[in-house]
């Protein structure tokens, strides 16, 4: 009884620490002037790159960097700033990199277009493979058995 | 024999795209900044331990100049400092230290115990300045024309390399153009 006791407590321990190793949110208090503003805060923090740690967003990076673009960002919400203009004072600066959505444009036409090429693609590979078959089947049924069984 | 030869297409595709990748790394850091070619911020700063004293855009207008920024707290920026004080021995352009976010008792005494390479330094506490030049983080070097456009710029610690094949030729050609 006793043991089991200090097991569980052992454990709970263990699961407190491990609960507070995660990365918490870091987010400095925002006041904002309503729930619409704060909403929009945390898309377009969500939108925009850290641009010292590459692979995360401004609203999960605790760079100094990210806070201070933070705090920017939130100063253009509060000033009545769009999200288009707020995006544009980020790329003017940073380019186009900041955007974690790339703008459809000249040099991203390949990055948005070859998903659907490469459907494309795969389309016209099966349909040829298909047709194939099926003229293979049609036209002689016990040839084609034979090609499958081997 | 055709069905073999796509699986192994398919797969040298992918072997000359990850060789490519592998080949472009270390590019890949170094985004080209949208300011090339642009007209330098506006900023109005104070200048370091002259109190009172304040420096802008336009009072550095009429001659090249080479922005630096750098801070006490940044390594590379101690590491790169050799290159900024042997440049700044050649006398072959203005230099203007960007002193951001930091400490200005902290910069001063960086600059007493390591040399001062900087024609001029200013104080950018609170990164604003930074953050409309695109600055990353320290150390980053532009290149402004005397029209206040930015022609180069460096993210990372400067090498003398660079400063000779990128910095001086620009230099060397704005004074024999203007």
């Amino acid at each position: 009884m006793k043991l089991n006791n200090i097991l569980v407590s052992v454990l709970t321990l263990f699961l407190s620490v491990s609960v507070l190793a995660q990365s918490a949110p870091v987010q400095e208090p925002m006041i904002f002037e309503n729930q619409q503003q704060e909403d929009r805060f945390n898309q377009l923090t969500q939108e925009l790159r850290c641009l010292v740690c590459q692979n995360q967003n401004l609203a999960d990076s605790d760079a100094q960097l990210a806070h201070d673009l933070r705090a920017e960002v939130h100063e253009m919400l509060l000033a009545g700033k769009t999200d288009d203009e707020i995006k544009t004072f980020m790329v003017e600066r940073y380019g186009d990199f900041v955007l974690y959505r790339p703008p459809v444009q000249v040099n991203t036409y390949l990055l948005w277009l070859a998903p659907l090429v490469l459907l494309l693609i795969g389309a016209l590979i099966l349909r040829v493979n298909i047709k194939k078959r099926t003229t293979l089947l049609e036209s002689t049924p016990d040839e084609a058995s034979e090609n499958r069984t081997e | 024999m055709n069905s073999r030869i796509f699986p192994l297409l398919g797969f040298m595709l992918l072997v000359v795209l990850l060789v490519v990748g592998l080949k472009i790394a270390d590019k890949k850091t170094n985004l080209p900044s949208p300011l090339i070619n642009k007209p330098v911020p506006e900023f109005d700063l104070p200048v370091l331990a002259q109190a009172g004293q304040t420096m802008s855009r336009e009072s550095l207008l009429g001659k090249p100049y080479l922005v630096n920024f750098w801070g006490s707290w940044c390594v590379t920026c101690r590491a790169e400092h050799p290159v900024v004080t042997q440049l700044a021995r050649l006398n072959a352009v203005y230099i203007v230290g960007m002193n951001f976010r930091d400490e200005s008792e902290d910069a001063v005494a960086w600059l007493n115990r390591w040399g001062d390479p900087y024609d001029v330094s200013l104080v950018d506490y609170d990164g604003r300045t930074s953050i409309d030049f695109g600055v990353y983080a320290a150390p980053e070097t532009f290149l402004v024309d005397p029209s206040g456009t930015i022609v180069f710029k460096h993210l990372g610690q400067l090498t003398w390399e660079i400063v000779e094949n990128e910095i001086l030729p620009r230099v060397a050609s704005m004074e024999s153009g203007s």
